[in-house]
This record gives C-alpha cells, structure tokens and sequence, in this order.
C-alpha cells in the first residue's frame, strides 16, 4: 500500500519550555487504521494539531500524497482532505444536525438566504453514501454521544476528508456504541478512507487497528505491525517498563455501613429528576462500582453526597450522621473525601502551587494555622512528604499546579484526599485521561484504603476499572439503579452494557436486601 | 384618575408608545445581535448618546437630514469596531471596554458639543435637520388605526421593519447561522474554518449601526435636538429588553414595547401633579419589575415541575 501521508523529524517546543514533540517520524499508509499511542503528555495530541494545522512545529516536515506541504491551520488541512473528529465534539448543540454539517459552507438559495433544504439534502446523501444513518433534522443536543460522533465523522466526510484523525474516539462511548462505531470504520477503511486512531485502550487498538505508533516522552518509539506486538510489548514501550494491568486485590471484608441513601432524588432546574429514587448503602472496607454512561446521574448523585448539591427529596447518612442540611465542610469533617470529576475546575485551584493545593482541605486545621498566621514550615514539610509519597512529579511545592500533566495533577489531588484518613472515599472517574502509570498508582491506593477500612464510591465512565476495582457494582441509567450486583467478580461486560444503555432493568427483588431497602 | 385611564386608552397614547418604543428597539435589536455571536455589547448607552450628536452635527454641516442619519449610523458602527478591536485584538474584558465607551460617550459629547456649538447643554444653536414623517396612504385615513399608525418618523418604522430583517439575519441567512454558531460554540465554528473573529467584528459593528440608528431617532426625530445624557439609560433598557425577550428577535419586540409603554406612560403622567421625578421614575422601576418577574417565572417553572413531582 503507497504512503498517503508522512510527518518527518517533526519537533514542536511549546512557548512555555515544553518539548512536546521531538524529532518525530510518522508515517500512514492509505487504506489503514493507524493507532497513535501512549500516555498523556507523550505528544499525541500536540503530533495530531500539527497534522491538522492547528499548532506549527518548529522543526519538521509534512508530505501529503508525496508532495511537501505547509498546514497554516485547520482549513488548509480540510482543503488537502485532512479531518479530525475532536475527543471533545465541535458541535453547536442548539442547531439541527443539518446545519452543524454544512456550517462554514452553507448552501445558499437567491445568493443571500440559507439553504436548509439543500443542507439536508447534502447531509442524507453522505449520510447515505458511507452508511452513517442520522437524522438531518434532529436537534444537535437530544442526540445521543455515539450519534453526536457519528455526525464529526460525517462532518469530515462532506469536507472531503480522506484522512480521518480520530481523538480517543471510545472514551465516551458503550460498549455496544463502540462495536457499532468500529464495524463503521472498518466500512470506511474498506472504502479508502485512511483513519488515524488516538486510544490508550489496547484492547481496542489490537482489535481494530493495522499498525500503530508509540510515543513516549515527545520521541516515536517506532511503527509496529499491530499483529506483531503483544500487549505487553506495547505497554513497555509506552511506559518502559511492564505495567501491570490486573490490579492485585484480596477479597473485601465489609464491616458497617458508612454510606446509606434512602430515596435520594433531585430534580434540575427544569424540574426532571436527574437522579430519582436512590437506595444503596456502602460498608466499611468495600469499594462500590457505579456503572453507567455518563449522564445518567451519576455527576448528580456524587454532588449531593459531597454536598455541592441539596438533594430535592430522600435522605443521605454518613456513618449514621444525617448530612442533606450539612455544609461541604462540615460534610467533610466527617472524614469523607473527594475526588472530583472535574480536576480542574473541582480538584485544584489550577494557578495556585502544588503546596497550597495539597492543603486546601487542612489550611484551618491548629496543626498548620496558628492564631494569627500560618505555621509555613510545618505546611511545607507535610506538602513535601505528601509530594514524595504519591509520587508528584514536578520541581518542588512551590510549582503552579497547571505547568504540570493530567497525571500528576490528579495526583496531587488524589494526595490531599487520600491522605485525610477518609472513612469514606467518593472518586469520580479518577484516572480519566491520565497515564496509565499514575492510573495504576491511583487505584492500588485506592484499594490498599479499602483494605484499611475506607469505603469507595467508585464512579467510572471505564468499565475496566470499574470491574476491576469494585466489590459490588450497581448500574445507574435515567438517574435510577437499573441493576445491582454484589459482587461485580460475577459480571458480565455484554450484559452490563444492557443495563448501561436500558435495555434491561433489574426488578427490586432481584437486587436484593443490599440495596438498603 | 379616571383622565388616565382617557389618556392611556386614547390614540394619542398608542402613537406615543411607538414613538418612544423606537429607540429601545434599535438598541435591543443590536444587543441581540451581539450576544448572539457571543460577544455582549453593553455600550448601546454611550453609542447611541455619540450617534445621536454625530447626527446633529453632521446634519447641520451638511444641511441634510439623510447626510446627519449616515454619520450617526457610521459613527456607531466605528464605535462597535472599536469595542470589538479592544475586546477581541487587545483581549481587555468586553465589559470593561464598554462602561470605558459609556463613560467616555457621557464626557465626550459634552466637549464635543461645547467645540461644536458653543454650548454645554443643548445643541439649538445648531441648524440641525429632522427626519421627515411619513403618512401612510390609505391607513392614514383610518380612524384609531391611523393616527396611531400612520405619521411617524421614518426611523419608526425602520426600526419596526428590523425586526423582521433581524430574525432573516439570524435565522435564515449563513451570516447568521455563523453568529449564532460562534456564540453557542467558538470552538466548533473554529473547527469547521469559520473566523470567530471576524464574524463577532460583524456582529459588534452590526449592534454599532443600530445604536446609531437609535442616536439618529433621539436627536433628530424624537426632538430636533441634542442635549447632554438623553439617552436617559435607553441603552440600559434596551439590554433588560434583550434579555426578557428571551433573545428571539419577536420576544425583543414585545418587551422593547412593554418598556416603551412605560415610558409614554411616564411622559402622559407628566400632565399630573405628581412629582416630574417620581414619574421619570416608571420606566426604569418598570425595567427592574420586568426582571424580577423573568427572574421569577423561570425560578417557579422550575419549582412547580419539582412539587409536581413529589405529589
């Protein structure tokens, strides 16, 4: 297969000191599925806005179909028949799918109104023509995430896109959203298309792709055949060293309810319940899975056990203590921990150090507050301890928290919450977009809490750590538990899926006693 | 009171609420556009106290009423250009920017008038020109219906006739879908090749031109003169407008008139023994009522879903 596109000794050097990319090799046969891989802040995204024009690199060159070309931005790259689908779509939610498919070249009718007919015309026949089923005329925001992508794709592809980069495609999707969405680039692939695939998930890039890149540190680590390489292969590349992908954990022991729920509602402020009447308890000891696809309540449900939100009816205890009138604070002190979706908008004040973030929780606290100023000395040797326990990479407690990556910034929140002797631990997605390194790291902690007595809420958009890490596992669909299972050992990924997507929903009895009822 | 009640229902009234709903609805018109690209344009206030100048003067030099509106429209749109160079070339808050223009409007009409005419106060020494009044043909023979209809200024039924074009603009034009893409999404119109920039230029240069428009009507239909600060917070109105209307070009209609009525209903109780302040009072105490009911619906909507819910 001929070569349709090349990135030769591409080196890109951030304003900030950051070398994101260094004399990089990329290289895409036409017709293949291509998987970019490696862990966050390898360079993978800075090496895709540098094929689609959105960043410039320093040094470098690319060919696309054999020819030198320059990409100034997103437009010069669309016009050569470069498209990207972005992890985080590109859609305006209140307008019809039609008119996001053809914005920035809208059909015209009498030379100054907006065609919408000939938009969803134009929209049926691509749709039609790669067999992408969507409706032209929907609302963008009543879509489901798996449609929402499926119309990035079919934007691309009305753009004449020949190219297709792909940006972590899976992370929002079901499995059954997922399966549908590779059938549909194998389709495309069979067509021509060359699609290029950002993922950490290596299952999915085995099952899928023809060869992948790994980049680690900013360096290419080489093109490999994916046939050729194992997982661990490829994970030592990624990591330099074998990671372990099992997390090692004895059976739980659960000992008191820390954590009980009865009823627990809210309503939005267009008065639908997000999350509706919720039963469920937590031990001592135990970790509990939420599974669900995001949006069905689950952000909800961990903001009115944090207090970031007042339930509209039902009850919360936390070891026993009412805590629906309590502040965040005073929720808090009942030593329970955070671990927010959010990093950084909920886990860090992002311009502040790495210091005053690990102690944002305790600043109050006699151990560090004197009576008229603050004991400096006695914050900054628990934020070294702190930063050398959880491994923080970074230049000292005095660096601002955003210089860092995804991964060590999680740290320094999971620092802070872990290290408050919580009895209650509420982590939501907490190795979202992170190194698989620092992922590994967070949830060995979090199981050796649970060990130490800690009960987990653990709420994951990953099926993989959910099913890996819980000891029981409910499943939230439409803000209600659509199934509960004891021991999440038993479960099974296709049928969880049913439940994700409500297809199927358990009858109270067969959730039994453990639910709190 | 029983003469109130002759004056609001009598068709003197209805021809003053168009009369004094006209430049509210101007600079509502050109606030919508503005936030719907994204980009608030909160110096409808100062733009149209400079337009409304511009207009006297520039008619005055020319000795052409048209020659007066064209300046004070080209004044605005500069004047959007320059909130729009400042909030998205120089980065400075939008916000910030624009109280900058209001201020700068309220201080600078003054020295510009005193360098114009001599004057710190009104601008009568000026020979300023007046936009002229139409009468409509056959409706003007109407009873009722015509002399509340018919005789306006012709900036009154321009900024009628905006409406419409406005909702055109917006909703079936690829201009508008452009603005209203940008203002939802930036990142998205971004990624499809569509300049964020240029296109909040347009919408910020558009607001100008209908703030302008609004200026003209104040000082060269409204009355045939400019006096210091008469806008009188029009500008102001015009953004609770906006945001009442529900930002659809119709909603901006009516609420542009529900405040226009208040103001009429201000200038008709003048003709009664209450105090000339207290009835200056009643637009803008009408401004804040407004808000607080929309406060207030959207609130209860949402409340009675929720006891609903748990009955």
């Amino acid at each position: 297969m001929e070569e349709i596109l090349a990135m030769k000794g591409i080196t890109k050097v951030y304003p900030n000191g950051i070398v994101a990319n260094k004399d990089v090799d990329f290289s895409v046969r036409k017709g293949e599925i291509h998987a970019i891989m490696g862990e966050n802040g390898a360079g993978k995204s800075t090496l895709m806005k540098i094929l689609f024009g959105m960043e410039q690199p320093e040094e470098g060159e690319i060919y696309y179909k054999g020819e030198k070309v320059i990409l100034h931005s997103p437009n010069t790259a669309i016009n050569y028949g470069i498209g990207m689908v972005h992890q985080h779509f590109m859609l305006v939610p209140s307008l019809t799918v039609a008119e996001n498919m053809v914005l920035g070249v809208e059909p015209k009718k009498s030379s100054v109104l907006f065609d919408f007919e000939k938009a969803v015309q134009m929209t049926e026949e691509v749709s039609q023509k790669y067999n992408l089923a969507i409706d032209p005329k929907a609302i963008v925001e009543d879509l489901a995430v798996g449609k929402k992508q499926k119309l990035e794709i079919l934007k691309a592809l009305l753009r004449g896109a020949e190219v297709l980069i792909l940006d972590e495609p899976t992370a929002v999707l079901t499995p059954q959203e997922t399966k549908e969405l590779f059938e549909e680039l194998i389709n495309l692939k069979n067509q021509g298309f060359t699609i290029i695939f950002i993922s950490h998930k290596l299952k999915e890039i085995k099952q899928i792709t023809d060869r992948l890149t790994i980049l680690r540190n900013g360096r290419s680590m080489g093109i490999h055949e994916t046939k050729a390489i194992s997982e661990q292969e490829i994970s030592r590349l990624m990591v330099g060293r074998d990671v372990v992908l099992k997390v090692d954990k004895q059976p739980a022991t659960p000992g008191d309810v820390v954590i009980e729920t009865k009823g627990l509602s809210y309503h939005d402020a267009t008065g639908k319940p997000v999350v509706n009447q919720m039963s469920f308890r937590v031990r001592k000891g135990e970790i509990m899975g939420i599974a669900g696809v995001e949006g069905n309540g689950q952000g909800e449900l961990v903001e009115l056990i944090t207090g970031l939100k007042k339930p509209s009816v039902g009850d919360i205890f936390i070891g026993g203590v009412p805590v629906k009138d309590l502040t965040v604070k005073e929720i808090r002190n009942l030593k329970t921990s955070h671990i927010p979706e959010d990093r950084m908008v909920y886990g860090v004040a992002a311009e502040g150090t790495i210091g005053e973030n690990l102690i944002s929780d305790r600043f109050d606290h006699p151990k560090y507050n004197g009576k008229l100023l603050q004991k400096v000395k006695s914050l900054i040797s628990r934020s070294e301890e702190l930063i050398k326990d959880y491994k923080v990479k970074c230049d000292g407690h005095t660096q601002q928290v955003n210089m860092l990556s995804g991964g060590n910034i999680q740290k320094v929140v999971v620092a802070r919450e872990f290290s408050s002797d919580p009895k209650l631990i509420v982590a939501d997605q907490p190795t979202r977009g992170i190194d698989v390194g620092s992922t590994e790291f967070i949830r060995r902690k979090l199981v050796e809490l649970r060990d130490e007595g800690t009960a987990v809420l653990l709420v994951s958009a990953d099926l993989n750590e959910v099913l890996e890490l819980s000891d029981s596992l409910m499943v939230m669909y439409g803000g209600e538990i659509a199934a509960y299972f004891e021991d999440a050992s038993q479960v099974d990924e296709m049928e969880l899926g049913m439940y994700m997507l409500g297809l199927k929903t358990m009858e109270q009895h067969e959730m039994g006693g453990a639910t709190g009822e | 009171m029983g003469s109130l009640f002759d004056i609001i229902f009598s068709a003197n009234f209805g021809y003053a609420v168009l009369r004094v709903t006209t430049p509210i609805l101007f600079a509502s018109l050109g606030a919508l556009i503005s936030i719907k690209a994204g980009v608030v344009n909160i110096s409808m206030e100062g733009t149209m106290l400079t337009a409304a100048l511009a207009g006297v003067a520039i008619s005055a030099y020319t000795g052409s009423a048209f020659g007066g509106l064209v300046g004070a429209v080209v004044v605005g749109m500069l004047l959007g250009l320059l909130l729009a160079y400042f909030a998205l070339n120089l980065k400075t808050d939008i916000i910030l920017a624009a109280i900058a223009i209001n201020l700068m409007a309220s201080g600078g009409t003054v020295f510009g008038l005193f360098v114009i005419s001599g004057d710190r106060g009104i601008s009568s020494s000026l020979a300023s020109k007046v936009l002229p009044r139409i009468q409509i043909p056959i409706l003007h023979q109407i009873p009722v219906l015509g002399p509340v209809f018919s005789n306006h200024n012709v900036l009154t039924y321009v900024a009628f006739i905006s409406v419409a074009l406005v909702y055109i603009l917006l909703y079936k034009t690829p201009l508008g879908l452009r603005i209203r893409a940008v203002g939802e999404n930036a990142h998205a119109a971004d990624s499809v090749g569509i300049s964020v920039k240029k296109t909040q230029y347009i919408a910020l240069i558009m607001s100008g031109a209908f703030a302008g428009f609004g200026g003209a009507f104040m000082s060269m239909g409204y009355v045939s003169w400019f006096s210091t600060n008469m806008i009188a917070g029009r500008g102001f109105i015009a953004l609770a407008a906006e945001a009442l209307g529900m930002g659809r070009p119709f909603g901006v209609l009516l609420t542009s008139l529900l405040f226009g009525s208040a103001d009429a209903l201000a200038n008709a109780l003048q003709a009664f023994r209450i105090p000339s302040e207290f009835v200056q009072m009643v637009p803008y105490v009408v401004t804040i009522i407004g808000l607080v009911v929309y406060a207030q619906r959207k609130h209860s909507a949402a409340q009675k879903v929720r006891q609903e819910d748990r009955a």
